[in-house]
């Protein structure tokens, strides 16, 4: 208690900036002088970052090698002759591009619904009057409660009733009812001030207009770290595309790749090319979008659970 | 929860009551902007929650169609299942082996990165990026390293002149050890970014005031840095614990539950119940078990983290 009220008379930054921007800047006071405990900090700090690197730097050693010399003993760090023959082989054969397709849609398909969705019950929830309101921002809290892992046995029941195993619907409506996010959004809603709409509705403009004209554009950075984050834990999401898909026509890419895994049998270079192809767009994603990756899954990580 | 409606609620009573039907007209356009949402709500999330509840107290199966009301047998053979208890036995050693690591670790990491500004994201990527992978990249990876003899672990033992002759992924301990260590490489990202902010919350004058006092930084560390965070490690046990409870994708991936279910977790046998035994009915029982359990975390964290929530 003592603890978080010290906290809050020293933190600086205006409520509502805690937590959220995790790129933390170095507190503007620090000296910067040099230490001579600094040069084996940084020495401790490197090695660490390239043993964190060293699983992905093998998985891309192992795909450029020859078949042949992935499982020389004792271990060689390089190939002799580098050689793109794995990544062909994933390529060409199989089901690949279709994979990349159906995880590429069915992401941003919901993507797009969790955020028209959320963004409209957020507004409401936060700037209008309705009967019952309260009732049902309360049942939409329950909701984040709920974790989508224990309804994965009666949800595969009701997609066999609605003719929804194997299709893209199937795999895509589930993932849509993210409760946590109409509150992140609804609580961001909250604190953009009234005034301005106040204005607009006095000049008779509509609801839907102060929405789409006012609240969405200054909610930028909210929206982005939003559909940042959906993208990725939709792209990534193992446990319900893997039930409700047993063709492999609808399958995404993480489930395909894991059906297709012990295909591949001893065949490493092969396996650790796919492996590589389907991180590789989240990679490039993260390090293009660093901070609302970050800011994304900060603020989901703490409210969402 | 406190529903905040209070300022909106009484800047529109004003006008409302003035113009009655133009009050009804917006609480209409209200409720147009949450139906949506609300919609998708009660159809994907309602329904199976409700559905799941009513088939819990049948012998519903894929295979047949009739389901016979059962009362609460289901349950009652859940708490007698040896396999279920099995299951949660894995979820309880993954917690203890894998918590202790993920703040141990992810601490590490923040403690290092804080000041050290040059390549400050270079740190993060390198931390972080883990993350972002999906679950089958992840093992896909880790299943290749552990592979006996060859692997990149059995390779860099003998380097060291050890001869592992260690079935990483085939000896029921050393499989937990291997999904525990692969899980910490994925995940411990997460907890260095919220140690990270919560350094970055810890006052500065703290430091300076036991500075004058001739503090070391060994001091600075026990008596300010830690205990200040203390709030940041139970959230990250917390969370840790939850997502033990709803753990799956890298046990079903790298070891496949074996050996003899040694590494099954509870989602897993739920899925296998439902799915290869096709008893509904009995694993719809074993969901709800699952979601009780992990409600009481849940709530036990809402009032554990309050205060901290209202404060931002």
């Amino acid at each position: 208690m003592t603890l978080h009220e010290t906290d809050r008379r020293a933190d600086p930054r205006p409520s509502g900036g805690r937590g959220d921007d995790t790129p933390p800047s170095p507190p503007p006071s620090r000296r910067r002088r040099f230490r001579p405990g600094a040069l084996l900090l940084f020495v401790i700090t490197a090695l660490l970052a390239a043993l964190w690197l060293l699983p992905l730097a093998w998985a891309f050693l192992t795909s450029v090698k020859p078949e042949a010399e992935t499982t020389a003993i004792p271990l060689r760090w390089f190939p002799t002759e580098f050689t793109l023959d794995a990544y062909r082989t994933v390529l060409d054969g199989g089901h690949f591009w279709l994979w990349l397709f159906n995880s590429l849609l069915t992401a941003t398909v919901v993507t797009v619904l969790v955020v028209v969705l959320c963004t409209m019950a957020a507004y409401g929830f936060s700037r209008t009057d309705f009967p019952g309101k309260r009732a049902l921002f309360a049942i939409t809290l329950v909701g984040i409660m709920v974790p989508p892992q224990v309804l994965i046995v009666p949800l595969f029941d009701q997609m066999v009733l609605l003719n929804m195993v194997d299709t893209y619907w199937g795999i895509i409506l589930p993932q849509i009812v993210t409760p946590a996010m109409v509150f992140i959004l609804k609580k961001f809603f909250d604190g953009i001030p009234r005034e301005l709409e106040e204005a607009a509705l006095m000049d008779g403009a509509r609801r839907w207009r102060i929405y789409w004209q006012i609240i969405l554009p200054l909610s930028r950075p909210v929206i982005a770290a939003v559909a940042i984050f959906t993208f990725i834990t939709t792209w990534n999401n193992f446990l319900w595309p893997f039930i409700v898909s047993t063709d492999p026509q609808f399958m995404t890419l993480p489930v395909g790749l894991a059906a297709i895994e012990s295909g591949y049998g001893l065949r490493f270079a092969r396996v650790m090319a796919s492996a590589v192809l389907a991180g590789l767009p989240l990679l490039v994603l993260f390090v293009l979008f660093q901070r609302q990756v970050v800011r994304g899954v900060a603020h989901t990580g703490l409210s969402g659970q | 929860m406190s529903v905040d409606t209070g300022p909106a609620a009484t800047t529109r009573r004003e006008p409302a009551t003035a113009s009655p039907p133009r009050r009804r007209r917006r609480n209409l356009t209200g409720l147009l902007f949450v139906l949506p949402f609300l919609l998708a709500y009660a159809l994907f999330l309602g329904w199976p929650l409700v559905g799941g509840l009513i088939s819990s107290l049948t012998d519903a199966s894929l295979a047949s169609g009739e389901a016979r009301f059962v009362g609460l047998d289901n349950y009652a053979e859940a708490v007698g299942d040896p396999a279920v208890w099995q299951a949660l036995w894995v979820t309880v050693k993954f917690t203890l082996l894998s918590t202790p690591l993920l703040v141990a670790v992810g601490l590490v990491m923040a403690l290092l990165t804080n000041h050290l500004s040059p390549g400050r994201w270079l740190w993060r990527l390198a931390f972080f990026a883990p993350y972002v992978l999906p679950s089958t990249v992840v093992t896909m990876i880790f299943v290749w390293i552990l592979q006996p003899d060859f692997g990149l672990a059995d390779g860099l033992l003998a380097g060291l002149g050890i001869d592992a002759d260690i079935g990483w992924l085939t000896e029921p301990n050393t499989a937990m050890v291997s999904v525990v260590l692969t899980t910490v490489w994925w995940t411990v990202g997460f907890n260095f970014l919220l140690y990270l902010a919560g350094l970055q919350a810890i006052p500065h004058h703290l430091y300076e005031a036991a500075e004058l006092d001739g503090a070391t930084w060994w001091d600075k560390l026990w008596r300010i840095t830690l205990p200040m965070l203390r709030r940041t490690t139970g959230l990250v046990v917390v969370l840790q614990l939850l997502a033990s409870l709803k753990i799956f994708d890298q046990f079903y991936l790298m070891t496949g539950g074996g050996p003899e279910h040694a590494t099954r977790p509870v989602i897993q046998y739920m899925y296998q119940t439902g799915f290869t035994n096709f008893r509904i009915g009995y694993a719809s029982a074993i969901s709800y078990i699952l979601f009780a359990l992990i409600l009481v975390v849940a709530v036990a964290q809402v009032r554990l983290f309050r205060p901290r929530e209202e404060a931002s």
